[in-house]
């Protein structure tokens, strides 16, 4: 049975990706993944506001209290080179790319216009096979309307595609007012790919302390509900191509999103619970359902059960209050 | 040589260092101010790889005192390696022992001193030649620079002489005038180094050196028969060196055309009158002689380069046979001595020499870096010319006690007009300082000006002023004295022009740069009557920006340094204006290329809106205001403090006469509540229907500025209205009323007690029972508050539960207003010994920052309560201070043993109840105490009645019959480090001394070095590389004698426990050691959540908590109560809390991954081993 699959132009041994987490911080994790047959490595995030935060705090501490006090006039040592810009991100890359063979996927999370070129660009030399953008952020103020946040979003997207060679992802969040529209947008604007879909912090507040507490759920296996609707939803109707991130737990995960229209399945939480090994796990799943259902390629499987391809394409675009009522075939009288 | 030269701007320590680095292959260090930063910058060049001259980086290993310094030194020289040390005072003062025996063994080295006061009557860190000439009979050649190119180029001559001549040299330049000076220098470069320094010698040395393959043995003991010829056989040497010296500085000048001589005569070759001195006053006395010959006199100088050994030929020689008066000016003083030691060398050389016939006179100048003026010098010079000059007088201070001070006239002066001098008034915190650093840099090394810059920093480690002193101007700059005509005045906290008189400086026609939130309209309304007087009649002009708010929109909030650099720049005219900014706008991207873009760009934004916000003000012709600058002290004041600390409080110290300053160190306690320094912006205010009445916001309060008391209703009368109590909420409280009042006054508004605060409201959970309000709106309501809540009451002591903080912390402190850093993590420990044992408490403070902020004039703050009862507190050394305390322990127990037995041999008289009571009273609380001393003021009034020798004897010490507490306190820098030995053997005692180290982990005092409490992974100076190896368990190795009470607390991480450890610390009748978790702005931490740090380091098992009570054991318990939790934490979470071991992951991750994962190793063996020993079955050695 094949296993393989193209994402982004590039060719996989296997349909199951290890997305952004701190997983990927190390470079024996990445060996490891490798061993364990994933078919490709998103890193963790370069995410330039952590960058300007670090470097902002890192300028702080070491002037404050500065020529304060007569006979200390500073407190940490002076000429000191600092990894406060994109370098030590840029430095993983290549002993990413050095460590193994399978793509390597860089993901940024820029926050300035001209840093999200800069960065891309910087990213391609470090030898990245492929380039995830991590649209992540959270609009809140009140006066700026949606199409504009659309807007800058797809202006990122056209400027980075227009200024690397290597192929570009876009990985979303599901909150537009129409997902179809904007999947389209960006196809237009040179992706080559949609990720499917970000998960952000969320806030909790802790009862004993009385305080805010944002944090990372990890995923369930239901949040994959979500991609897999959409990619059964956009596949066939746009050239991209689609990775489902998000409540992939097990083989019958994958295999759902794969029918769905899915070229790969990321995975985050299930191997930060289950270590990574798990991907082992998950293959042999794939196979046996593959082999059951005497499957012989993942292309084969992929899309099978998109909108345009199911049985009921109207399944994919109900509620589920509709679906209540209408569980039976319409028209026919009883 | 004609190649091209390279200038450059540096102190005068960075330019000793960088010669010392390149000609070492050992370099042993310790930090001691002046002197720490030749240390630091070797440490760091070492960390970067930086080679020395023969392509191999030097091993920098600091020590643990400087009497281990240089015992490493002799070591290494022994060895056979080139090694050097830097220090200064008291440092110097450790290294004498081994001192004398490089010199006995005739071993080449140089110690590079940045020379500085000893400890006498006061510690100082400030130059003089004190620690110097402490060392004259060690052997050691001692040649003094006097300027920072000097300095330089010194550092090399002298390794090169000392190579040649195998004497050991001392090279030393003034402390802070010298080491701290910036000057625009020409740089030796490697060439140089090679053609200076011979390898033929260097070869000799190692040669010479201990080596199993052609053993020696060296160190052996004398006897009478021999000591004396051998002590003699080094005689030509000595002969030797100066004429090698010579040559060096001969063989120096071929090389880069500076020519120095050992005695080196400079002004009119017909003179009649010649001062004589070392160091930079040489500089000064050199351009006043070019002044006053201009004007016709016929006077000189005679540098002395080499004191030792001093050559009385060439001295005389280098004299004009004019000359009729000599003044020899010391910058030491020999008390009782005939005279100081340079003027007994020329008085001696003058009698061996036979030279004849010039009067000679000494005097002493500028100790303490007291200012060594033109006015000062043409005063000497014009003694000289007195038909009986003054001899051993002292100039630049009014004695009107021994009248041995001359006068001289302040207005003279000889600033060139060609120079700039520009005088910036600044805060620490604000960047003043760094800021005129760089123009310094940019005008030295971008310009064929020449620049100088020196900046007066005051000893406050919260809210500390700043004065820099620039200088600029087409030749080399020698002035070593603060400026006193400025051309151009900048003023960047306009706070200050109420309190000091900024413009004092301003000279004619020159500059005003205020920051103000005032515009140029508004402004002149809001200047004080001394600056618009001054403005008016000096003809200055007036610039305005509100420097804060371009700093605020340039997002660099609080650093208003560029700003006020750009204005700087674009008024002074020091350099065409466009030239000017983009020098300072290529300097910015250099300076923080290191740090990143963000901040390249931040302060890149901040130059343009500086030029759009920078506005010159129309000087009205009539003065308007009558506001006067503020009083320094109330007028309330002790006389004391008005007349005396009070003037050092309004910088008017210098003109303090002797007269007004106490003979013998000793000065009144309770201070520091005078001086009112109104630091923060923000104060906490109360809120008493929120508050549980907790008592945390006080305990955590580092200035002592959060109080609380629980009173009688009716003491509550004429109470202001603003003025806040609710009823108390302790059941043994009950029908009091509890009121937390706040000094708006002398909080430094850390915000430490906001949020420390539990207590929040439960309609806007933002909001606690303690809120931040700016200050300004509510100083006045709150001053008639603090002032009325003192004169309530104390709560009733009898009445306090001290074991539950929430009772204990109405105890008054006797510790308060210290010059701590806001947010401070060592003082709430101090404050809470106050509190609790205070008024029978002495405390040995080793030196250090609690030495600082508890003992550094103008004003201090341990105080006392209403009976006049509170800790005494003395400050010995830095490396002695177990030994201290515990000296005053055993002279108390000796007296007190007297005393009883005094009582009993006076029983008679006394009467046997009396004598009962006094020799069996119980005094383990606070009513034992306080019956005890009435007791003994009973028996002081019947020993009153009785005329005998024993009674007038037992009467002088009675007062031991009370029980007094000593409290040996210091930091990890004395406990870990240099006073380990002395620390060690105290517990080893068994006395009853408590122990208080304050843990920061580093020598906070001088800047954040690395002591052997330094966790694993973290960057300190002298670490540069982050420490490699784990914090030294001091707690366990006092475990280990057995009967030493030992306890770890972290005030943040559960205070409870902390009160706790201080009890049982105290009433453990034995030594007993508290090591507290401190935190500190070395960290780099966020101040205000610091106690967050303190929990996560608890939380992580960083730092463990425990009590190691030694009665548990007698009683067959475990004595070690381990009260940490299983650490849940990873130690990760709490490094990332922390600069000092971010820093490191940015910019060595590599070395910090494998530290960090150390680090978390060191935890989780720390917490196996001492969970095992907290839960053994424990024998109390008497049953088998």
């Amino acid at each position: 049975m094949e296993l393989n699959t193209t994402y982004l132009g590039l060719q996989l041994r296997s349909p199951l990706v290890a997305s952004a987490s701190p997983l990927s911080e190390r470079i024996d994790n990445i060996k490891r993944l490798e061993d364990a047959g994933a078919g490709a490595i998103v890193l963790y995030s370069l995410f330039e506001e952590q960058l300007r935060q670090e470097e902002q705090s890192l300028y702080h501490h070491l002037s404050a209290n500065t020529d304060s006090h007569v006979e200390a006039t500073s407190y940490f040592p002076k000429p000191w080179e600092f990894r406060v810009n994109s370098q030590g991100y840029l430095e993983h890359i290549r002993k990413a790319k050095s460590a193994v063979d399978l793509p390597i996927i860089a993901s940024l999370n820029g926050t300035t216009p001209g840093n999200w070129v800069k960065f891309a660009k910087e990213i391609e030399q470090a030898g990245a096979d492929a380039l995830e953008l991590n649209l992540y952020s959270l609009p809140t103020d009140i006066e700026t309307p949606g199409a504009q946040i659309e807007q800058n979003d797809i202006d990122i997207v056209s400027a980075v595609c227009a200024a690397i060679q290597i192929p570009v992802a876009v990985k979303l969040s599901p909150f537009f007012s129409n997902m179809a529209n904007m999947a389209k947008r960006f196809d237009t604007a040179g992706a080559r790919g949609l990720v499917l879909f970000n998960r952000f912090y969320q806030p909790d507040i802790d009862l004993d302390t009385l305080e805010v507490r944002p944090n990372v759920l990890l995923s369930t296996p239901q949040a994959m509900r979500l991609p897999l609707r959409w990619i059964a939803i956009l596949y066939g109707h746009v050239s991209l191509d689609f990775a489902a991130t998000s409540g992939v737990h097990s083989g019958s995960d994958a295999m759902k999103l794969i029918l769905a229209g899915a070229n790969v399945t990321m995975m985050a939480s299930a191997l930060l619970k289950q270590g990574i090994d798990y991907v082992r796990t998950v293959e042999r799943e794939l196979l046996s359902w593959m082999e059951r259902y005497e499957y012989e390629s993942v292309a084969q499987v992929r899309g099978a059960l998109s909108q345009i391809h199911c049985a009921d394409p109207s399944a994919f675009e109900r509620a589920q209050y509709m679906r209540a009522l209408t569980n039976y075939p319409m028209g026919i009288a009883p | 040589m004609n190649r091209e030269r390279t200038f450059a701007t540096m102190d005068g320590n960075e330019a000793v260092a960088r010669v010392a680095y390149k000609l070492s292959e050992v370099i042993a260090i310790y930090p001691i101010t002046p002197s720490s930063a030749m240390g630091e910058w070797s440490d760091e060049w070492a960390a970067a790889s930086q080679p020395n001259l023969w392509g191999t980086v030097p091993k920098v290993v600091e020590m643990q005192s400087e009497a281990g310094a240089a015992g490493a030194v002799h070591g290494a020289l022994q060895a056979g390696s080139l090694t050097t040390t830097f220090t200064a005072s008291q440092g110097l003062l450790l290294m004498i022992p081994n001192m004398y025996k490089i010199a006995g063994e005739l071993t080449p080295t140089v110690f590079h001193v940045a020379a500085r006061s000893l400890a006498t009557q006061a510690l100082s860190i400030f130059g003089d030649h004190s620690d110097v000439m402490a060392t004259r009979a060690t052997g050691w050649a001692l040649l003094a620079s006097a300027s920072v190119q000097e300095a330089h180029d010194f550092a090399l001559i002298a390794q090169a002489a000392t190579l040649a001549s195998r004497v050991p040299f001392l090279h030393f330049f003034d402390g802070f005038r010298t080491s701290h000076e910036i000057n625009k220098i020409q740089l030796l470069d490697d060439a140089d180094l090679k053609a200076m320094i011979d390898d033929e010698l260097i070869a000799a040395h190692r040669v010479r050196a201990l080596s199993p393959e052609h053993p020696v043995v060296r160190g052996t003991a004398h006897n009478p028969d021999t000591y004396f010829q051998a002590r003699e056989t080094v005689n030509p040497f000595y002969v030797a060196c100066p004429g090698i010296v010579q040559q060096t500085m001969d063989k120096f000048a071929q090389i880069t055309g500076r020519q120095y001589r050992l005695y080196e005569y400079y002004g009119a070759p017909d003179a009649e009158r010649v001062i004589v001195l070392m160091g930079s006053g040489c500089e000064t006395v050199q351009e006043t002689v070019d002044a006053l010959n201009a004007r016709g006199e016929r006077v000189g100088v005679l540098k002395v380069r080499l004191f030792h050994p001093f050559v009385a030929k060439s001295f005389i020689e280098a004299i004009p046979s004019t000359v009729k008066g000599i003044a020899v000016l010391d910058r030491t003083k020999e008390p009782g001595s005939i005279g100081e030691p340079l003027y007994m060398n020329c008085v001696t050389a003058i009698h061996e020499e036979r030279f004849c016939c010039p009067s000679v006179i000494g005097g002493r100048y500028g100790l303490s870096s007291k200012e060594f003026t033109p006015a000062m010098v043409k005063a000497v010079f014009d003694n000289l010319a007195q038909e009986q000059p003054k001899n051993h007088f002292t100039v630049g201070i009014h004695d009107d006690v021994s009248g041995s001070s001359l006068d001289y006239d302040p207005a003279f002066s000889i600033e060139p007009d060609d120079t700039v001098r520009a005088v910036f008034y600044g805060l620490g915190s604000d960047g003043t300082v760094g800021a005129n650093k760089n123009s310094i840099k940019i005008i030295g090394e971008n310009t064929p000006n020449y620049a100088q810059g020196y900046f007066v920093i005051d000893s406050k480690k919260s809210g500390s002023m700043t004065v820099s002193h620039l200088r600029f101007g087409p030749n080399p700059i020698r002035a070593p004295y603060l400026i006193d005509k400025a051309n151009f005045v900048a003023c960047h906290q306009p706070g200050f022009l109420e309190r000091y008189d900024v413009l004092q400086e301003a000279a004619p026609e020159g500059v005003f740069l205020l920051n103000s939130t005032y515009d140029q309209i508004d402004v002149w309304d809001h200047m004080p009557q001394r600056v618009q007087e001054q403005l008016i009649s000096k003809r200055l002009r007036f610039f305005v920006i509100d420097a804060s708010k371009v700093a605020r929109a340039s997002g660099m909030s609080g650093r208003i340094n560029t700003v006020m650099q750009v204005c700087f720049f674009a008024i002074s005219g020091v350099l065409p204006r466009s030239e000017a900014i983009a020098a300072i706008k290529a300097s910015i991207e250099k300076t923080y290329a290191k740090k990143g873009e963000e901040v390249i760009a931040m302060n890149l934004k901040a130059v343009d809106n500086a030029l759009d916000n920078l506005y010159e003000v129309r000087v009205p012709q009539q003065v308007t205001s009558s506001q006067s600058l503020l009083s320094p002290v109330p007028e309330y004041a002790p006389a004391f403090v008005r007349d005396v600390l009070g003037k050092m409080i309004a910088r008017q110290g210098d003109l303090l006469p002797v007269s007004a300053i106490p003979i013998d160190g000793t000065y009144p306690s309770g201070t520091s509540q005078y001086e009112k320094r109104n630091l923060a912006e923000e104060i906490p205010v109360w809120d008493p229907e929120i508050c549980i009445q907790c008592g945390k916001c006080a305990f955590v309060c580092p200035h002592a500025v959060i109080r609380i008391k629980a009173v009688e209703p009716a003491a509550l009368v004429d109470v202001p209205a603003s003025f806040k109590t609710v009823p108390a909420r302790d059941i043994e409280w009950k029908d009091m009323q509890y009121t937390i009042q706040v000094s708006p006054e002398d909080c430094t508004g850390c915000g430490i007690c906001v949020d420390v605060c539990p207590a929040k409201n439960k309609l806007a959970l933002n909001l606690k029972a303690l809120n931040l309000k700016p200050q300004a709106p509510i100083r006045e309501q709150e001053r008639a508050n603090w002032e009325y809540f003192l004169r309530l009451p104390e709560t009733d002591r009898g009445n306090i539960k001290v074991s539950s903080i929430r009772q204990q912390q109405v105890q008054q402190p006797l510790f308060e207003f210290s010059g701590a850093c806001s947010g401070c993590g060592e003082t709430p420990y101090i404050k809470l010994i106050t509190q609790l044992f205070g008024d029978h408490t002495i405390i040995a403070n080793a030196t250090g920052c609690s030495s600082i902020y508890g003992g550094n004039l103008p004003t201090t703050p341990y105080t006392h309560n209403a009976q006049g009862r509170g800790p005494a507190w003395a400050n010995s050394l830095f490396e002695d201070n177990a030994e201290f305390g515990f000296g005053i322990r055993v002279a108390l127990d000796k007296q007190a043993e007297e005393a009883r037995e005094l009582v009993q041999l006076l029983a008679e008289d006394i009467g046997a109840e009396l004598v009962n009571a006094l020799l069996s009273a119980d005094q383990r609380d606070e009513a034992g105490i306080y019956v005890q001393r009435e007791r003994v003021a009973l028996l002081k009034e019947k020993l009153a009645q009785l005329d005998t020798p024993e009674a007038r004897r037992l009467t002088s010490f009675a007062d031991t019959l009370v029980k007094r507490d000593v409290w040996i306190v210091g930091g990890d820098g004395w406990a870990y480090d240099i006073g380990f030995g002395g620390l060690d053997h105290v517990l080893a005692s068994g006395r009853n001394v408590n122990v208080l180290v304050l843990d920061t982990e580093v020598y906070s005092n001088t800047g954040g070095q690395m002591s052997k409490s330094t966790p694993r992974g973290a960057v300190a100076k002298y670490a540069a590389g982050g420490k490699a190896t784990a914090k030294k368990d001091l707690g366990l190795i006092a475990m280990s004698y057995g009967n030493v009470y030992v306890a770890r607390v972290a005030m943040g991480a559960r205070d409870e426990q902390t009160l706790r450890a201080f009890l049982e610390a105290e009433a453990y009748d034995g030594p007993s050691l508290i090591i507290a978790y401190s935190h500190c702005i070395a960290h780099g931490i966020n101040m205000q959540t610091a106690l967050k740090n303190h929990k996560a380091a608890v939380d992580s098992g960083q730092w463990l908590l425990y009590r190691y009570n030694p009665e548990r054991a007698e009683q067959g318990e475990n004595p070690l109560a381990l009260d940490s939790r299983t650490p849940k934490l990873p130690l990760k979470d709490y490094l990332h809390m922390e600069n000092r071991f971010r820093m490191l992951e940015m910019s060595k991750p590599e070395a910090a991954a494998v530290l960090f994962e150390e680090a978390q190793q060191d935890v989780n063996t720390r917490w196996a081993l001492y969970e095992y020993l907290a839960s053994r079955t424990i024998s109390n050695g008497k049953e088998h």
